[in-house]
């Protein structure tokens, strides 16, 4: 069966952190996973592949001026950060990803000997 | 307060269930109320409010918003932020397993008081990141004005 592990989410010490949502399909190809980044610029977020694990770390980066005083907050941390493992058929040499609008898309193909090959049968 | 004594007791059926209500939250709560999870879930786009002397903004964490959808308006001192975030599903030939469907989809529409002293004709929304910034003046307090007698 292949699927995305456990996700695993390590708050630094004494640092509030928030999990952004994600969505993860799979299809014959690979995987997408698209994740909730709202307020996070490009240069603010990084996705690391170690070995099996994905990680996609960063903070929000809000351009507000310096006398603004929160009144109301349903958001308050700014950083964010989570794990994921990926299968051994996953090929994350080769993931794309992009930053629009606040989402992040991430494409991580299956590698080519993953993919499932049909085979012939021969009669006779 | 009342909960609390109910649970401590350890060995009923109501504090099983507490337990089992609390592993269960935890799972999707770890760091409250910092999770961006931890607002309920009717409550998209998450609202920060704040506010200098003579200004207040409003920040709607909504990412995936199609911002021709968006539609913000003022009614009787009451803020309106709606829109619409589609589903987006990647197109692939052949058939697609969902691992995690938690981003929000579908349409949305929170509202949210002001202030008495917000100026409802200068306003400024910008939606840019994912993040709708909506700035507004306050209105100016008047002056104590100073009346002569005739």
């Amino acid at each position: 069966m292949n699927s995305k592990q456990e996700n695993s989410v390590q708050a630094r010490n004494n640092r509030n952190v928030w999990i952004p949502s994600v969505d993860i399909f799979e299809d014959e190809t690979g995987i997408t996973l698209l994740a909730d980044l709202p307020g996070v610029p490009k240069d603010a977020v990084a996705v690391r592949i170690d070995g099996d694990t994905l990680t996609i770390e960063g903070e929000i980066r809000l351009a507000c001026p310096e006398e603004l005083q929160a009144e109301y907050a349903e958001v308050r941390a700014s950083a964010f950060r989570r794990s994921f493992t990926l299968s051994s058929e996953l090929d994350p040499g080769r993931s794309e990803s992009v930053l629009n609008d606040g989402v992040l898309k991430l494409r991580v193909p299956k590698s080519e000997r993953a993919q499932k090959r049909r085979i012939e049968v021969k009669v006779g | 307060m009342f909960y609390a004594s109910l649970s401590s007791r350890g060995d009923n059926i109501f504090s099983e269930l507490e337990r089992l209500q609390q592993d269960v939250q935890s799972l999707f709560c770890r760091t409250s109320p910092a999770s961006i999870r931890s607002v309920a879930r009717g409550a998209f786009p998450a609202i920060n409010v704040a506010s200098t002397s003579n200004s207040i903004a409003i920040y709607a964490f909504a990412p995936g918003v199609d911002p021709s959808t968006l539609d913000v308006s003022i009614d009787r001192g009451v803020l309106s932020i709606a829109g619409q975030c589609a589903k987006e599903v990647p197109d692939a030939n052949g058939p697609v397993s969902v691992y995690a469907a938690e981003r929000f989809a579908g349409s949305f529409d929170r509202k949210l008081a002001l202030p008495e002293d917000a100026n409802p004709s200068n306003i400024d929304a910008r939606y840019s990141d994912g993040i709708l910034r909506i700035t507004l003046a306050r209105k100016q307090k008047a002056e104590p004005k100073r009346i002569d007698i005739q």
